[in-house]
C-alpha cells in the first residue's frame, strides 16, 4: 500500500534524505532551507548525526569528512550560503567523495527573504558538478535517493537546488521506504584524492573534465528529463525546474499543439534538446533567474548548424529577474504570437496602507536601537547585518546590510577610509558566531575605532529559532557547552566589553556613552532573549496599560514603533493592545508616567 | 462539468502574520489528502511572519504548481479586511470573497505614516465585482470560547464551498489544533459555517 501525506516541501526533502539512507546532515539556517534540518533534528528515532554548524563552510566540511568515510551525507543552506562554502566546494569537486554527498542550496527567486537572487545552477556549472532542479515537492523527495546513488556512482558531490516554492510549497506526497541497513564508515587513506596539493589537483581536474560526458549521458536517461514531441508542431517549449510546471499548466489550459521538453538536471540533456531542435523552428525557454538552459540551447543549435530562433531571457521575452508563474508564461505566449492583451480592467481603486514586517512587540532589538540612536544620534553611521534586526531599518539604525558577518568589517572600512563621524554597527549573536568573529578580530588587530553591538537574543530567530553556540544545546536539544560572547570577545583582544539588559534604557545608554568615548573597538553586548523563544521557555511578564487621564498625547511612545501601541486620534490618547509582551520599555519612555504595569 | 472539474478549486487565504493562515490552510490540505484529492499549496514564511502581510495559495484537485495564476482563484478567504483587497488580482471576476471584518492596524498606520481605509469602503469596493460574505470572525471565535480560533471560524465559513466532506474537515481540525482546544475549535468551525449558510 502506498502512503500519502500532506507535507511542506522541506519536510518532503527531509523525508527524501531518509529514504536515501543519509547518515550525516550539517547546515546553517537560512530561509527557505531551514526546515530540512529542523525536521530531521526533531525526529525521535534518529540513527543519523544532524547538526546546526556555525556557518556553511564549516557545515560543508563536516559533510565532506563524512562522505570521505563512505557514508551518505548532506549539507543544507540557502543560495547565498554557498558563497560562504564556495572555498571547500570548488576543490571538493576535484577530490570527489566516496559516500554519496548532496549539497542542498535553496534558491529564492524574487528575494522573498534574501539579499539577492543568485542562481545556484551557475555554481554547478562553475564547479563542474551535476545539479538536480526539482519541479514539484514530490519530485524533490523522489530525486534525493537517486541523487545519492548518482553521486556514489561518479564519486562526485551533487547539487540539489530547490526554490522557495518547492521548499515552502505544500503537497500530497507519496512516501517510499526508509532503508534500515546502512554502510559502516571506513575512511580509506587515498592521499592522491584527499590531499589537494598541486601534484594531485592537476590530474583530478583532468579526471573531473573527463567524466562530464558520461555524467551528461546518464542524466539524460534519468526520469527527471522528458520530451513530448508533437508530430507537426513547429513551436517548442523548454521548461526547467519549477518553471516547467508553470509552462505545462498554461499549455494544457490553452490546448496548444506544441512540443515540450522538461529539464530537471544539469549538465542539460543535449540529446533531447537536439531531438527537439530538429523538429521545430522556434523554441521558447522558460526558466527562473539565469538564462542557463537558454545559453546551452543556443550553443547546441549553433554547433549542430540548426537554424532555429530561441526565445527567452536574453532577448527580453522572459523576465530575467524575479519569480515566474503561469501568468508570466501566458504573457510570454501573447508576446510571441502577437496576441491581444486584455485591456486592464480599470475600476475604482482603494488606497491601502502598506504592511511591512516589523520587529515583534517587546523585541529587545527595538529597545537597543532606541538607546543606540539616543546616544549616537543622527550623525553617526550604522552598519548592520542579517537577521530579524535588519527590520530595525525602521528605527534608523540599520544603514548597511551586505552579507552575514559583514557589519563589523564594513564599519572598519568606513573608519579606515577616514570617516570622522561615530560608527556604531550591530550584529546578532548567531551571525557573530557565523562569521562576525573573524571581522571583530580583524577590527581589533587593525585598530579600528568603532562600537560593535552584539544583539544577543540567545537564538537564531529570523529563520525559525534554531540554536547557536551561545545557547547551550544542540540541534536535537542535547545540552552542550555554552560559549560566552564576552569571554570570546575579550580573548580576541577587545579591551572594552560591556554586557547590558536592553530593557533597562538608562543602563544601556550609559554603556553606549562609554563605548562612544572609548578609543578603539568597543563591544556592547545587549542581552535579552527573543520574546518568541522566551515565551516558549516560560518567561511571563505583566502587560502594561496607559492611563488616559495622565496621557498627554505627545506620541513619544508611538515613535518608539512597538506594534502593541496604537494612538486613538479621537481622544488624543495612546493605547496598549493585547499584543503587549510586557517589556516595559515604553513606560521608561513616557515622560508623564502614564504607562504602568498591570500587577496581577 | 465533469466529475474532475467539480473537484477542482483554487483558493487564496490572505491575512497578517500571526493570524493562523498556515493552520487554516493545513486543515484544508490535510482533509483534501484524506478525501483522496491531489492538493498543492504555497505559503509565506520568513520575514513576512513578523506582522507582515501573508498570502497562501491552495489548489485542490490540481497536479501542477502551487501558485494560482492571476484571476485564477475561485475564492478568496480574507482573515483581515485590508488584506482582502491587497491580493484581488488573483481572484476571478465574479469570484467569492469571504472576509473577516476585524481590522489589524499596521505599524505604518499607528505611526501616522498612512491611513487605514474604512471597512465599509472596503466592502463597497469588493461588492462591485465580487460576491461578498463578510462578518466579524474574531467575535464569533470569542463567543466559541477563544479569540485565537478565528482562523478555524474562517475555515468553517469556507467549508461549504470546498469539494471536501464536512466530516473530513472536522477530523482534520481535531488532528491539527492543540488537544485542549478541540471543543472550542469545533464550535468555532460550526459558527463560521452557519454564518455563511445563513447569508
Ligand atoms: S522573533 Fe524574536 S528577535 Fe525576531 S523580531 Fe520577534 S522578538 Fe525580535
Ligand atoms: S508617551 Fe506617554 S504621554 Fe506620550 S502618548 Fe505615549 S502614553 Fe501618552
Amino acid at each position: 500500500m502506498t502512503m500519502r501525506e500532506y507535507m511542506l516541501g522541506n519536510v518532503a526533502i527531509a523525508r527524501g534524505l531518509l529514504e536515501g539512507g543519509v547518515q550525516v546532515i550539517a547546515g546553517y539556517p537560512g530561509t527557505p532551507s531551514s526546515e530540512i534540518i529542523d525536521t530531521l533534528a526533531a525526529r525521535k528515532d534518529r540513527d543519523y548525526h544532524v547538526e546546526w554548524s556555525v556557518n556553511e563552510k564549516v557545515a560543508m566540511e563536516v559533510a565532506v569528512g563524512a562522505a570521505w568515510t563512505g557514508v551518505r551525507s548532506v549539507v543544507t543552506m540557502k543560495h547565498v550560503g554557498l558563497n560562504v562554502a564556495a572555498d571547500p566546494f570548488m576543490t571538493l569537486a576535484y577530490a570527489g567523495t566516496k559516500g554519496g554527498m548532496i549539497v542542498i542550496a535553496a534558491d529564492d527567486p524574487s528575494c522573498h527573504s534574501s539579499q539577492n537572487e543568485q542562481d545556484t545552477r551557475r555554481y554547478a556549472q562553475f564547479a563542474l558538478v551535476p545539479c538536480f532542479d526539482p519541479a514539484t515537492p514530490q519530485e524533490a523527495k523522489d530525486m534525493l535517493p537517486y541523487a545519492f546513488e548518482f553521486s556514489e556512482k561518479f564519486e562526485v558531490p551533487v547539487i540539489f537546488r530547490p526554490t522557495t516554492r518547492i521548499s515552502h510549497g505544500k503537497s500530497d506526497i507519496e512516501l517510499g521506504e526508509i532503508p534500515v541497513e546502512k554502510p559502516a564508515p571506513n575512511f580509506e587513506k587515498l592521499l592522491d584524492r584527499w590531499v589537494m596539493l598541486p601534484k594531485n589537483a592537476r590530474p583530478r581536474h583532468t579526471h573531473l573534465l573527463s567524466i562530464q560526458q558520461s555524467i551528461e549521458d546518464a542524466l539524460a536517461e534519468s526520469p527527471w528529463n522528458s520530451l513530448e514531441l508533437k508530430s507537426d508542431a513547429k513551436f517548442g517549449v523548454i521548461g526547467a525546474g519549477i518553471a516547467s510546471v508553470y509552462a505545462k499548466e498554461a499549455l494544457t489550459e490553452l490546448g496548444l499543439d506544441v512540443s515540450y521538453l522538461k529539464i530537471g538536471t544539469y549538465p542539460v540533456p543535449k540529446k533531447l534538446i537536439l531531438e527537439l531542435l530538429e523538429t521545430v523552428d522556434t523554441v521558447l525557454v522558460f526558466e527562473e533567474l539565469e538564462p542557463i538552459v537558454e545559453e546551452q540551447v543556443k550553443m547546441i543549435a549553433q554547433e549542430a548548424g540548426i537554424e532555429v530562433s530561441v526565445l527567452g531571457k536574453t532577448n527580453g521575452f522572459v523576465p530575467r529577474e524575479g519569480e515566474l508563474d503561469v501568468s508570466a508564461f501566458l504573457e510570454v505566449l501573447k508576446k510571441t504570437f502577437d496576441l491581444e492583451t486584455e485591456a486592464e480592467t480599470s475600476g475604482k481603486s482603494l488606497e491601502l496602507a502598506p504592511r511591512p514586517p516589523a520587529l515583534c512587540a517587546g523585541c529587545s532589538h527595538r529597545a537597543t536601537f532606541h538607546s543606540m540612536k539616543k546616544v549616537f544620534g543622527k550623525d553617526a553611521i550604522y552598519p548592520s547585518d542579517i537577521g530579524c534586526y535588519t527590520l530595525g531599518i525602521q528605527s534608523g539604525t540599520v544603514e548597511t546590510t551586505l552579507c552575514m558577518g559583514s557589519s563589523i568589517s564594513v564599519a572598519s572600512g568606513l573608519y579606515h577610509a577616514g570617516e570622522k563621524r561615530p560608527i556604531c554597527c550591530s550584529i546578532g549573536d548567531s551571525t557573530f558566531f557565523h562569521s562576525g568573529m573573524n571581522s571583530l578580530l580583524n577590527a581589533i588587530v587593525n585598530k579600528a575605532n568603532i562600537t560593535v553591538t552584539i544583539l544577543d537574543n540567545r537564538i537564531t530567530a529570523m529563520t525559525g529559532h534554531q540554536p547557536n553556540p551561545g545557547v547551550g544545546y544542540t540541534a536535537t536539544g542535547e545540552p552542550t557547552v555554552q560559549v560566552s560572547l564576552e569571554e570570546l570577545c575579550k580573548a580576541m583582544g577587545a579591551e572594552f566589553v560591556s554586557v547590558v539588559d536592553p530593557y533597562k534604557l538608562e543602563e544601556t545608554q550609559e554603556a553606549f556613552k562609554a563605548a562612544k568615548e572609548f578609543e578603539g573597538v568597543a563591544v556592547v553586548i545587549a542581552r535579552q532573549p527573543c520574546v518568541i523563544s522566551g515565551k516558549r521557555a516560560g518567561i511571563r511578564r505583566n502587560p502594561y496599560v496607559i492611563d488616559p487621564d495622565k496621557c498627554e498625547g505627545c506620541k513619544q511612545c508611538i515613535k518608539f514603533g512597538c506594534p502593541a501601541i496604537e494612538f486613538n486620534e479621537q481622544n488624543k490618547c495612546a493605547v496598549i493592545t493585547a499584543l503587549c509582551s510586557g517589556c516595559g520599555v515604553c513606560a521608561q519612555i513616557c515622560k508623564f508616567d502614564a504607562i504602568q504595569e498591570v500587577k496581577r | 462539468m465533469s466529475q474532475a472539474e467539480q473537484k477542482k478549486l483554487d483558493l487564496l487565504i490572505t491575512g497578517v502574520g500571526g493570524q493562523g493562515a498556515i493552520l487554516a490552510s493545513d486543515i484544508i490540505g490535510k482533509a483534501a489528502v484524506t478525501a483522496g484529492l491531489p492538493i498543492r499549496a504555497a505559503e509565506t514564511h520568513g520575514m513576512a511572519q513578523r506582522g507582515g502581510s501573508v498570502v497562501n495559495h491552495i489548489r485542490v484537485g490540481n497536479n501542477y504548481g502551487s501558485m494560482i495564476p492571476k484571476k485564477g482563484a475561485d475564492l478568496l478567504l480574507a482573515l483581515e479586511p485590508m488584506e482582502a483587497v491587497r491580493y484581488l488580482d488573483f481572484l476571478k471576476d465574479g469570484g467569492i470573497v469571504i472576509m473577516n471584518t476585524q481590522p489589524i492596524i499596521p505599524v505604518t498606520v499607528t505611526s501616522g505614516l498612512t491611513k487605514y481605509p474604512e471597512v465599509s469602503d472596503i466592502l463597497d469596493f469588493l461588492s462591485e465585482k465580487y460576491i461578498v460574505k463578510a462578518f466579524n470572525a474574531d467575535d464569533l471565535a470569542y463567543e466559541a470560547g477563544n479569540r485565537l480560533a478565528m482562523n478555524v471560524v474562517m475555515v468553517g465559513a469556507v467549508s461549504g464551498y470546498l469539494p471536501i466532506p464536512k466530516e473530513t474537515l472536522l477530523e482534520s481540525v481535531k488532528a491539527l489544533v492543540p488537544q485542549k482546544t478541540i471543543e472550542v475549535n469545533l464550535r468555532a468551525f460550526e459558527a463560521g459555517r452557519q454564518k455563511v449558510e445563513e447569508s
